[in-house]
């Protein structure tokens, strides 16, 4: 009897607890599982096992988080002004933001992706477009900033950008709007025709990495959305997605989404390659600028590039082909193995995916449905791999794990959707909140996807985090994908608006992450590497000081002789060199951001005094107990007066 | 005999000792190791991390060179010699001789490093930052343990021999053995 009860009250304790996890999963609005908590829990001191670069849309930057825990590191300075990192404010980095226009102290940065070695994530290093006018950046992986910055000619809206090819042969960036090629003063109503597109495919040296326009493809006035590498069976192939093929030039809303059918552009870049190798392509007057930022000098140089090799696709022929892809796709996606392109059309319900296979037996048998501008187009049926019919709205980005399985973001549904590869059934799906836009699996734009989670990427967030007036945060959802049915872990906050992202696993980057710069390596030409040589000249009404900081102190700390009118530099050389100590230096009344400088690295503000007296500067950056005793004086005499420059520390 | 004569040469390769200093904000420690002829960073820039350290209490830097690095090596190629010659004239009693000569000088040494560390734990600058004092009111020192471990404010220091150690020990040990098989060799001869 005594037995019978114990049974009875395990069943029952089991009753209870498998009602409770029914309870959590019932609950919709995102009441987990404690399972879920785990498994998003990265405990004090220990690392997660990805790294995700998430675009900070229109604050211009790029964020770095972990997963699964959703952590946010860093925000990487790249199109935009940054005065907590001194990015755009200091002599070094201004010439970063130089551009055709002039400095431009801001962008819209879009899509991140990171450079690949035979189709698998390298670590090396992340391009990002801005979108507003129209640049590529490169950040390297091994200091996690922005060195170099390159403009792109003849694009507006440099939207279907920054991917790579599977050898990082190619960064390419295509132009959302199209524009009079060379510009010029012309009716807007005559874009039709007129106006052209072009896909900008961008070298990147093997070694340094040095980015260098190599051609310019200049397609009809269609809108270029977006673009993935082929890979594997397609590599030497890129795809663009492309709206508004009905060339529109105002209320695209209506009148750019008439046409059933946009088009996939498919791009055989060896061949164009091998065009130019050959001397094909015409050089075309250009100016835009270059920007490349120095580890050892610590400086950026900004060079204005004259000269841009075009390129028409129906001079190269057999090199571009249009798929016909319905409607208004928006990502364009392809999938480990190379072969299959998806188009998601953004106004369908349906997503659409293509056969690299079928395209090219297509091209052989010159099966083709007419031609635009030139451009051959291939039948829709002949190159058709299948249709996913989801019964979801408006699909926008696929990506993929490692399992032949596609995931997809339907925005006006609000949902991620899992389906299979070559069945085209759907298997899962589950609601974002809410209105996702891309998704990210950490190496779902590769041959070899880390398919363990997918991040989506939401544009609304409304109730799902504690109001903070009519702007509320920015937001990303995680969910577990290792198993049949996607779960949802975690929402996180994120900057800007989260457009897109590139994942990878945290052990390829992490080893090679620098700790200090060496001060033996240190060339920048303001640099006081050592005390020795501490010392300040003046150069008419422009003064240079040569400063060092360490704990803590500044050498000089007492500064006589500087006028009102000066000019002054104030070159800041941070002289520690262990891991984690920075020093930060402001001025009172400076018309710049602070400086903060990395061990061994040199900095430099500019201080133009108006005011007689003697005003202090200080340390910014908390660097030992002694922090709030790190600071000095500068007296500033008339502009008049002839007391001669002297410095000192601790007399 | 001449093998242990050989071993102490290997000074000039390995590390004798090493000190290090472990704190929560160093998850990757503070070391040095210290050579017959040098004072080397266990990881790039420690000493001059352990020197920023310990400005803060008014200890002096460590300097580049210190006598002892030219008179140690000289004595350790002089005794190497000696040993070699007294190895090849081959009489054990020399041997005997030249393993007390070691001792002596090795004891010599291990004094001439105390004597360093106790100076530089306690010959603080007058200006410090921050002036420590024990229980009892005198001014507190930071002299890192001679062989052990030990707290020393935030941190806590480690000091024991390494590899280059273990080889003069070694050498040693085998300059004595040499002896006894002698002594019983004589015996047996006898």
């Amino acid at each position: 009897m005594k037995k019978f009860s114990y049974l009875l009250m395990s069943i029952m304790g089991l009753a209870l607890i498998s009602s409770c996890n029914n309870q959590s999963k019932g609950a919709a609005n995102g009441a987990l599982s404690s399972s879920a908590a785990e498994k998003v829990y990265v405990a004090p001191g220990e690392h997660d096992e990805y790294y995700a670069f998430i675009s900070g849309g229109f604050s211009g930057q790029l964020s770095v988080y972990g997963l699964p825990s959703g952590r946010l590191f860093k925000v990487i300075p790249v199109f935009s002004q940054d005065a907590e990192k001194a990015w755009g404010y200091n002599e070094e980095t201004k010439p970063m933001l130089n551009t055709s226009h002039g400095f431009v102290p801001w962008d819209d940065a879009h899509h991140p992706d990171i450079s690949q070695t035979n189709g698998e994530l390298d670590g090396r290093f992340v391009f990002i477009n801005g979108n507003n006018t129209p640049r590529i950046a490169k950040i390297d992986l091994t200091t996690f900033e922005t060195t170099e910055i390159i403009e792109v000619p003849n694009s507006a809206g440099n939207h279907s950008s920054s991917f790579v090819t599977e050898n990082t042969e190619y960064v390419v960036a295509g132009t959302r709007f199209s524009v009079p090629v060379p510009q010029r003063d012309m009716p807007i109503k005559d874009y039709k025709g007129n106006f052209k597109g072009a896909l900008s495919f961008i070298s990147v040296d093997p070694e340094e990495g040095h980015m260098d326009i190599k051609f310019q493809l200049l397609m009809p006035g269609f809108d270029y959305d977006l673009s993935h590498p082929g890979r594997g069976k397609s590599h030497g192939w890129f795809f663009f997605t492309t709206y508004n093929t009905e060339e529109a030039s105002s209320l695209l809303e209506v009148n750019a989404s008439q046409n059933d059918k946009d088009f996939i552009a498919a791009v055989n870049w060896k061949k164009i390659e091998e065009y130019v190798n050959n001397g094909g392509g015409t050089k075309m007057p250009a100016n835009y600028a270059h920007n490349v930022y120095d580890d050892e000098t610590h400086t950026a140089t900004s060079t204005m590039k004259k000269e841009v090799l075009v390129v028409n696709p129906s001079d190269v022929p057999g090199a571009v082909y249009f798929l016909p892809t319905p409607k208004s796709p928006h990502g364009c996606d392809v999938d480990p193995s190379g072969e299959y392109i998806v188009g998601n059309g953004k106004l369908s319900a349906d997503l659409t995916v293509h056969s690299f296979t079928k395209m090219l037996a297509a091209i052989d048998g010159k099966k083709f449905d007419g031609e635009a501008y030139g451009i051959p187009i291939l039948k829709f049926e002949d190159v058709l791999a299948g249709t996913v019919k989801s019964g979801g709205l408006g699909p926008l980005h696929s990506e993929f794990d490692a399992e032949g399985n596609a995931y997809t973001t339907f925005f006006i549904s609000s949902e991620v959707v899992k389906w299979k590869l070559g069945t085209w059934e759907v298997v899962d799906r589950q609601p974002c909140y809410y209105s996702v836009g891309h998704l990210m699996i950490p190496g779902g734009n590769s041959r070899k996807p880390f398919g363990k989670y997918v991040v989506a990427m939401n544009k609304i967030t409304k109730d799902r985090y504690l109001p903070t007036g009519p702007e509320v945060t920015q937001s990303a959802q995680l969910y577990d994908i290792s198993g049949e049915k996607m779960e949802l872990l975690l929402d996180f906050p994120t900057i800007g608006e989260p457009h897109y992202a590139a994942g990878i696993a945290a052990d390829i980057v992490k080893a090679r992450s620098r700790k200090i710069f060496n001060l033996t390596e240190n060339k920048h030409k303001y640099a006081a590497t050592s005390d020795a040589d501490v010392r300040i000249e003046r150069n008419g009404k422009e003064v240079h000081i040569y400063m060092t900081m360490i704990r803590s102190h500044f050498n000089p700390d007492n500064i006589e002789g500087i006028k009102v009118g000066d000019k002054v530099y104030f070159h800041v050389t941070n002289l520690e060199q262990d891991y984690d100590v920075p020093h930060g230096v402001s001025m009172i009344g400076a018309n710049t951001s602070e400086l903060l400088i990395m061990p061994g690295q040199t900095e430099t503000f500019v201080w133009e005094p108006k005011q007689v007296g003697v005003w202090p500067f200080y340390c910014t950056d908390f660097c030992s107990a002694l922090h709030q005793e790190m600071q000095g004086y500068v007296r500033v005499s008339p502009a008049d007066s002839d007391l001669d420059l002297s410095w000192s520390l601790g007399d | 005999m001449l093998l242990g004569a050989l071993f102490p040469l290997l000074l000039f390769v390995f590390p004798l000792w090493k000190i290090t200093l472990e704190a929560p904000q160093y998850p990757t420690p503070l070391g040095m190791y210290i050579y017959i002829n040098d004072f080397a960073d266990a990881n790039p820039h420690d000493i001059k991390n352990i020197n920023l350290m310990n400005h803060y209490v008014g200890m002096k830097y460590i300097p580049d060179a210190i006598p002892e690095f030219k008179i140690f090596p000289l004595g350790i190629i002089i005794t190497s010699v000696l040993g070699l010659l007294i190895g090849f004239k081959g009489n054990y009693k020399w041997f005997l001789g030249w393993f007390v000569l070691m001792l002596l000088l090795s004891s010599a040494g291990l004094y001439d490093f105390y004597l360093w560390e106790h100076d530089y734990g306690y010959d603080l600058d007058p200006k410090a930052i921050m002036k420590f004092t024990n229980p009892d009111g005198s001014v507190m020192g930071f002299q890192p343990p001679l062989f052990g471990s030990k707290d020393i404010l935030n941190f806590r220091a480690h000091s024991y021999p390494q590899t280059g150690a273990y080889c003069l020990a070694l050498g040693m040990a085998l300059g004595f053995l040499a002896f006894l098989v002698g002594k019983r060799e004589k015996k047996q001869a006898k």
